[in-house]
């Protein structure tokens, strides 16, 4: 990446925005010790580092929502304090979130002009100027999207353009991202890169903050690290490798899978035969044996999270069967499912795999309810035993047991998850994107549990988007495009052109 | 590295700008305009079994029952599309009506203008009570105004007592405003019909209108857009008691005697009508036209029983059952939506 400092501006000029040593401690939590960031007009600035090294702190801060204890905030050469969201937004700042807040019943055109619609006479809204004004707004970012059509139904990647668009429409100098690829399927993420290039050409300055370090390195002219609340390292990124990022962030780096010792797989433990769902997926066979890991890999919308919840039972498949150890297992039946032993943890975790008003103890036992309970009635007592001990095997980490587990962090969310089906003991185990918007010390934690579950045996099926992990843990990779399965790669032969190539559909890997 | 950036992505998003567009439309004229349909159906029915039903005192009937609705509907929906609830309504507009009407009867010569602006402003209070508490308490406008559903109406009784206005203590001009008609429509029909015209052209053309409707389909999203929320908010409640309270002129113009009991169990009607009209129940859609037309909907079935000689006390459970058709129908119709809507990008996407 000879170009890594293409972009960044010359001396004569000065940077767009810099935050200098900003602190900010919630009650005893010193959530950032030493924030900095300097970002430069035409600059795509990759911020990196562990959930709780104080990112989404800084992103907050530049968004208005939190404001520093100490520190400055030094905008266009002026220093500036941002006491809400509406004064970032009118000094030219504007955060696109992971999953991005719109108006589900209103218009494109309205979600980017609300509360600032064009008026005509009569202080009335002018309805075809909003529209003309989107129209032309998603032309300079080469996007085709029908202003006029309502937000509902809209692809994350498309909701993230909208907001993109609302960013460009207040004229913001500085655009922060805040894992916007975590949702995204391969080729949607390029398409977001290509508008983060025009922008970028615009002059505007974007601080792109990404788990995936591969992109970091692709896109972005400098990095940032950030550790324990404070700046560890701002570098071109054409002077790092991965491995130094990863440094960087975890004062240590990745371990590496041993190739030599894994067992080989047992007896098959779940036979998809020519499973088929109307309009989702079509012919669909594949086997996941005792101590395997096989990943579902391709682009989202291919239709593996459905196969996942047909094979649950969540929803109905309408030819063919699940065979689970010998035995046909009723379709569309998730208790079925489990006493078969199947466990699944769903992509969404917040929305599907836990009860997030609930404790963190109710949450882990309560797909064990059945061994917990005497005479009807759960034991407490029992519960609270039980939960504390599968939390200990895989290290979560909580202030109280007892309090809502919408307390905890992303990642330990995630192991509770586990934790649950875990503590069935299940024979087959479903993954569904084990570790979006987590960390890198517990998504290895994670890997590192997945690897050792296959190790005592169990059948993981795990569907992922992000082909490190995939590359890295699976045995065998099967590949599904628009509802089929078209390849099944064992791991050793696998890299990413391969799986990427048969995902989209391309004979030859892209861009060499 | 270079595989991530591709020099050429295709930068398509979204479903196919027209089809897309369509059949969303499609599925919101259905709302709105498959009530109307409803309603054409209805009367067609009832005529043929009973020709009556079409003469011109039904017709005036029906209307002046549908019209303390529809525009009790037009306060309603201004506030359901922001996501909460005024349930005080029909304690508000008996307040009003008894409060208004005994005024008129103790001064006569109060020109009528003024009757309704007393209304009004009690209403006004009234509302204002409710937003206030709902947007600076932050506390779920359903328990706010279900509390001053019972503490109105308490207050009306113990104002009341055991007393009523009656029909001949009020001046003729005024009763006349219930009974009037310019071709064949009762004048406060008119006006009414004036009102939430003017209203629903508010909803639409203008920001705070459209913020409402913001807040009601996202209420995260609506801070971050910098909309004064609790500001919106009260201002929708205040609106929606200023309706209930010029409702309460219109009733005691149109029945004449008032006692404490008026408007008791209109609150339900009338979300029923907003419902059945297609104001979503949770916000963010809906227009005062089709509430409007969704309290006509309820009035004509009212007094097509009356006619059909079917004993009235069938009247609620057929409320009952249009409402759960509708609140079925619209989730139908949305779960279909999103799915179609999906399954288009995702076909795009394919191709």
């Amino acid at each position: 990446m000879q170009s890594a400092l293409r972009g960044v501006a010359p001396a004569d000029s000065s940077p767009v925005l810099r935050l200098e040593h900003a602190t900010k401690a919630f009650g005893a939590v010193q959530a950032l010790v030493d924030g900095s960031i300097e970002l430069w007009p035409g600059e795509v600035h990759g911020l990196v580092g562990e959930n709780g090294a104080g990112k989404s702190t800084l992103v907050k801060m530049l968004a208005g929502v939190h404001q520093p204890d100490s520190g400055r905030l030094v905008l266009a050469g002026k220093d500036v304090t941002l006491p809400s969201p509406a004064a970032a937004r009118d000094a030219g700042i504007a955060v696109i979130y992971q999953e991005p807040v719109l108006f589900a019943d209103l218009t494109v055109a309205e979600n980017v002009f609300m509360g600032r619609q064009p008026l005509r006479s009569g202080r009335r809204i002018d309805m075809r100027a909003m529209v003309k004004k989107v129209e032309e707004l998603l032309g300079e970012l080469g996007v085709r999207l029908d202003p006029g059509r309502i937000a509902r139904g809209l692809s994350i990647a498309d909701q993230q353009v909208v907001e993109i668009t609302k960013a460009l429409s207040l004229d913001a100098r500085v655009i922060v991202m805040d894992e916007p690829t975590a949702a995204l399927s391969a080729f949607e993420a390029d398409r977001l890169f290509a508008v983060i290039e025009t922008l970028r050409q615009r002059g505007t300055a974007i601080l792109f903050i990404s788990h995936r370090i591969e992109e970091i390195l692709a896109i972005c002219q400098r990095v940032t690290a950030m550790r324990d609340g404070r700046h560890v390292l701002t570098e071109p990124a054409g002077t790092m490798t991965p491995d130094d990022i990863v440094r960087a962030m975890v004062g240590r780096s990745l371990v590496q899978r041993d190739e030599g010792e894994r067992p080989r797989p047992g007896s098959p433990v779940l036979s998809v035969e020519r499973m088929t769902r109307e309009g989702v997926f079509v012919d669909v066979s594949f086997e996941v044996r005792s101590g395997e890991i096989v990943a579902l890999a391709g682009l989202v919308g291919a239709g593996r999270s459905e196969v996942a919840r047909a094979i649950f039972g969540v929803d109905r498949y309408d030819a063919g069967s699940v065979v689970v150890e010998g035995a046909r297992l009723r379709r569309g039946s998730p208790p079925a499912a489990m006493a078969a032993g199947i466990g699944y943890v769903p992509e969404d975790r917040r929305q599907q795999g836990l009860v997030i008003e609930m404790a963190t103890s109710t949450n882990i036992a309560l797909a064990s309810l059945g061994e917990l309970r005497r005479f009807g009635f759960v034991r407490r007592a029992a519960e609270r035993r039980f939960a504390t001990d599968w939390s200990a095997r895989l290290q979560v980490k909580y202030s109280r047991i007892g309090h809502p587990v919408s307390t905890l962090s992303g990642g330990n969310q995630q192991k509770v998850v586990l934790a649950k089906w875990l503590a069935r003991k299940p024979r087959l185990l479903i993954v569904d994107e084990p570790t979006r918007g987590i960390d890198i010390a517990t998504k290895n934690e994670v890997h590192r549990l997945l690897l050792e579950l296959a190790d005592e045996g169990v059948a993981v099926l795990m569907i992922s988007s992000e082909l490190p992990e995939v590359l890295r843990i699976a045995d065998r990779i099967l590949v599904m495009r628009e509802g089929r399965l078209v390849k099944s790669l064992p791991s050793a032969e696998a890299d990413e052109e391969t799986v990427m190539a048969a995902a989209t559909g391309q004979l030859a890997a892209s861009g060499s | 590295m270079s595989t991530l950036v591709q020099s050429e992505p295709s930068l398509q998003a979204g479903a196919a700008p027209g089809s897309a567009r369509h059949l969303v439309d499609l599925a919101y004229r259905f709302r709105e305009h498959g009530i109307v349909a409803v309603l054409a159906l209805f009367v067609i029915a009832t005529t043929a079994i009973q020709p009556r039903f079409l003469n011109s005192s039904n017709i005036k009937f029906t209307l002046l029952n549908a019209t303390i609705f529809g525009f009790l509907a037009l306060g309603q929906t201004v506030v359901i599309v922001s996501r909460n609830v005024d349930l005080s309504v029909g304690s508000i507009l008996g307040l009003s009506a008894y409060l208004s009407s005994a005024y008129l009867a103790d001064h006569p010569g109060t020109p009528i203008p003024l009757v309704f602006a007393l209304g009004l402003a009690i209403g006004l209070v009234c509302g204002m009570v409710n937003g206030a508490v709902t947007a600076l308490g932050r506390v779920p406008s359903l328990v706010v105004t279900i509390a001053t559903l019972y503490i109105i109406r308490g207050v009306d009784t113990v104002i009341v007592g055991g007393r009523e206005v009656v029909a001949n203590s009020l001046p003729d001009s005024f009763l006349s405003l219930g009974t009037s008609t310019i071709a064949g429509i009762p004048v406060i029909t008119i006006g009414s019909v004036v009102v939430i015209a003017a209203g629903a052209y508010f909803l639409r053309n203008f920001r705070s209108g459209r913020e409402l409707y913001a807040i009601g389909s996202n209420p995260d999203a609506a801070r971050l857009a910098g909309i004064a929320i609790g500001r919106r908010v009260f201002g929708a409640f205040a609106f929606s008691g200023a309706i209930a309270g010029l409702s309460g002129v219109m009733w005691a113009a149109y029945y004449g005697t008032i006692d404490s009991t008026a408007g008791t169990n209109y609150e339900l009607q009338v979300v029923a009508a907003c419902v059945v009209g297609g104001v979503a129940i949770f916000g963010g859609s809906g227009s005062a036209v089709g509430a409007a037309v969704g309290a006509l909907l309820i009035a004509t079935i009212s007094q097509a029983l009356y006619v059909l000689g079917i004993s009235s006390f069938w009247e609620q459970a057929i409320y009952g059952l249009l409402l759960l058709v509708a609140i079925s129908l619209d989730r139908a119709i949305a779960l279909r939506l999103t799915s179609a809507l999906r399954k288009r990008s995702y076909q795009q996407r394919a191709a």
